[in-house]
C-alpha cells in the first residue's frame, strides 16, 4: 500500500482487510478480539493501527454511518468550471466545508468543462440546492459555470472488495 | 430507520474517528455518559438497521492500485441494460443513475492503470457511448462524513 511501510505489516495489513471488510464484532473488546486473530497482542495491534494510519494506509477508524439510510435521501454531484490557477486555494475551502463529504479535482475533458467536483448530501432538494448556492457564493468569479447532477438511483454501492479484484486482476 | 439521540451523538462523534484503546465502546460510553451496554446496543440497532455501513478502519483502497469516475450519456431506451450490465463488473464499486445528458456515473478500481484502461476499450466497444474519464487528480476532502446536526 505505501512505500513506508515495512513488509512484515503490508503482510498484516492484508489479513486486516480481510477481517475487517465487514466491520468489527461488537463485543467489549473488538482490539483483543483482532489481536486474537492476528496472533498478536492487544497493544502490537493499537501499535500495528497507529502505524497503518500514520502511513496513510488507514484512512480512519471509526463508526461509518451509511446517510442514506439515516434519512439523507439526497445527494447532488455539483461540479464547477474554475479557472485553474484558483483551484487549489478555492479547492481546499471548499472541501473544508461542513457539508460537502468528498472534494476532488478532475480533468477537463472535450464537452467536459467542469474540473471541481464537490458531493453535497441533504434529507431534501432545498437542502442541496442551498449548498450549491454557498459554494456557488465562495467561488465567485473564479468560477466560470455549474451544474449539479442529483441521483436519480443508487444502482450499486459496495465497499471495495480486495478479494473479488484479485480474481479479476 | 428511526435515529435517537444517543446514535445522532455517537455517530457525529464517531464518524470521523474511535477510541484505540482497550474497551473502546466503555471509553465512549463514557464520553457520551451512559453506560457501555447501551452503546453496544445502539451500535447494534444502527447496524441491524443499515443505519451503520460498519465499525473499524476504512483502508485507502485508491493507493493500492488505480481507480477513476466513469461518465456514460445513455440513450433512455437502453439505459436499464447497460446500468445492469456495468454494475455486474467487479471492478465497479458505485454506480448512480444521475439527471444529465451524462445519466450514468460510476467508479472504476483496478490493479493498475492499464487494467482501467482495457476495461474503458470494453466498455467503449460494448455500448458504442464514448465513457467520460475522470480520474482524481487532486484530493481536497476524502469522505470524512458530516455531522448530523439537530434532530428534526
Amino acid at each position: 500500500m505505501s512505500d513506508c511501510i515495512s513488509p512484515s505489516d503490508q503482510a498484516l495489513a492484508q489479513r486486516l482487510v480481510a477481517l475487517t471488510e465487514a466491520g468489527l464484532p461488537l463485543v467489549e473488546d473488538p482490539w483483543a478480539w483482532l489481536a486474537g486473530e492476528l496472533g498478536l497482542e492487544v497493544d502490537e495491534t493499537l501499535a500495528l493501527l497507529q502505524r497503518l494510519q500514520a502511513a496513510g494506509a488507514i484512512r480512519r477508524i471509526a463508526a461509518v454511518p451509511n446517510h442514506y439510510r439515516l434519512g439523507y435521501r439526497h445527494n447532488g454531484m455539483t461540479v464547477w468550471d474554475v479557472d485553474d490557477a484558483e483551484i487549489e486555494r478555492l479547492g481546499a475551502l471548499i472541501g473544508a466545508q461542513p457539508f460537502v463529504s468528498h472534494c476532488y479535482r478532475r480533468p477537463r475533458r472535450e464537452g467536459w468543462s467542469y474540473n471541481l467536483f464537490a458531493m453535497v448530501h441533504g434529507r431534501d432538494a432545498a437542502a442541496i440546492e442551498a449548498y450549491r448556492n454557498q459554494i456557488r457564493a465562495l467561488l465567485g468569479k473564479a468560477c466560470h459555470g455549474d451544474e449539479m447532477l442529483v441521483s436519480s438511483r443508487i444502482l450499486k454501492k459496495t465497499g471495495l472488495r480486495i478479494g473479488a479484484l484479485q480474481r479479476s486482476a | 430507520m428511526h435515529i435517537d439521540a444517543l446514535s445522532r451523538r455517537l455517530i457525529d462523534c464517531y464518524q470521523h474517528g474511535m477510541p484505540l484503546c482497550a474497551e473502546p465502546y466503555r471509553a465512549m460510553a463514557e464520553t457520551l455518559g451512559c453506560a457501555e451496554s447501551e452503546v453496544l446496543a445502539c451500535l447494534e440497532r444502527l447496524q441491524q438497521g443499515d443505519g451503520l455501513s460498519r465499525i473499524g478502519p476504512v483502508f485507502e483502497h485508491s493507493r493500492a492500485g488505480a481507480s477513476t469516475l466513469v461518465a456514460l450519456a445513455v440513450p433512455q431506451a437502453r439505459l436499464e441494460r447497460v446500468a445492469e450490465w456495468i454494475s455486474a463488473f467487479p471492478e465497479v464499486n458505485h454506480n448512480y443513475l444521475r439527471e444529465h445528458r451524462y445519466n450514468l456515473w460510476f467508479v472504476l478500481t483496478g490493479p493498475d492503470r492499464a487494467h482501467i484502461d482495457r476495461l474503458l476499450a470494453v466498455i467503449e466497444a460494448e455500448t458504442g457511448l464514448k465513457p467520460l474519464d475522470l480520474p482524481m487528480q487532486n484530493a481536497f476532502r476524502i469522505d470524512l462524513g458530516f455531522p448530523l446536526g439537530d434532530a428534526r
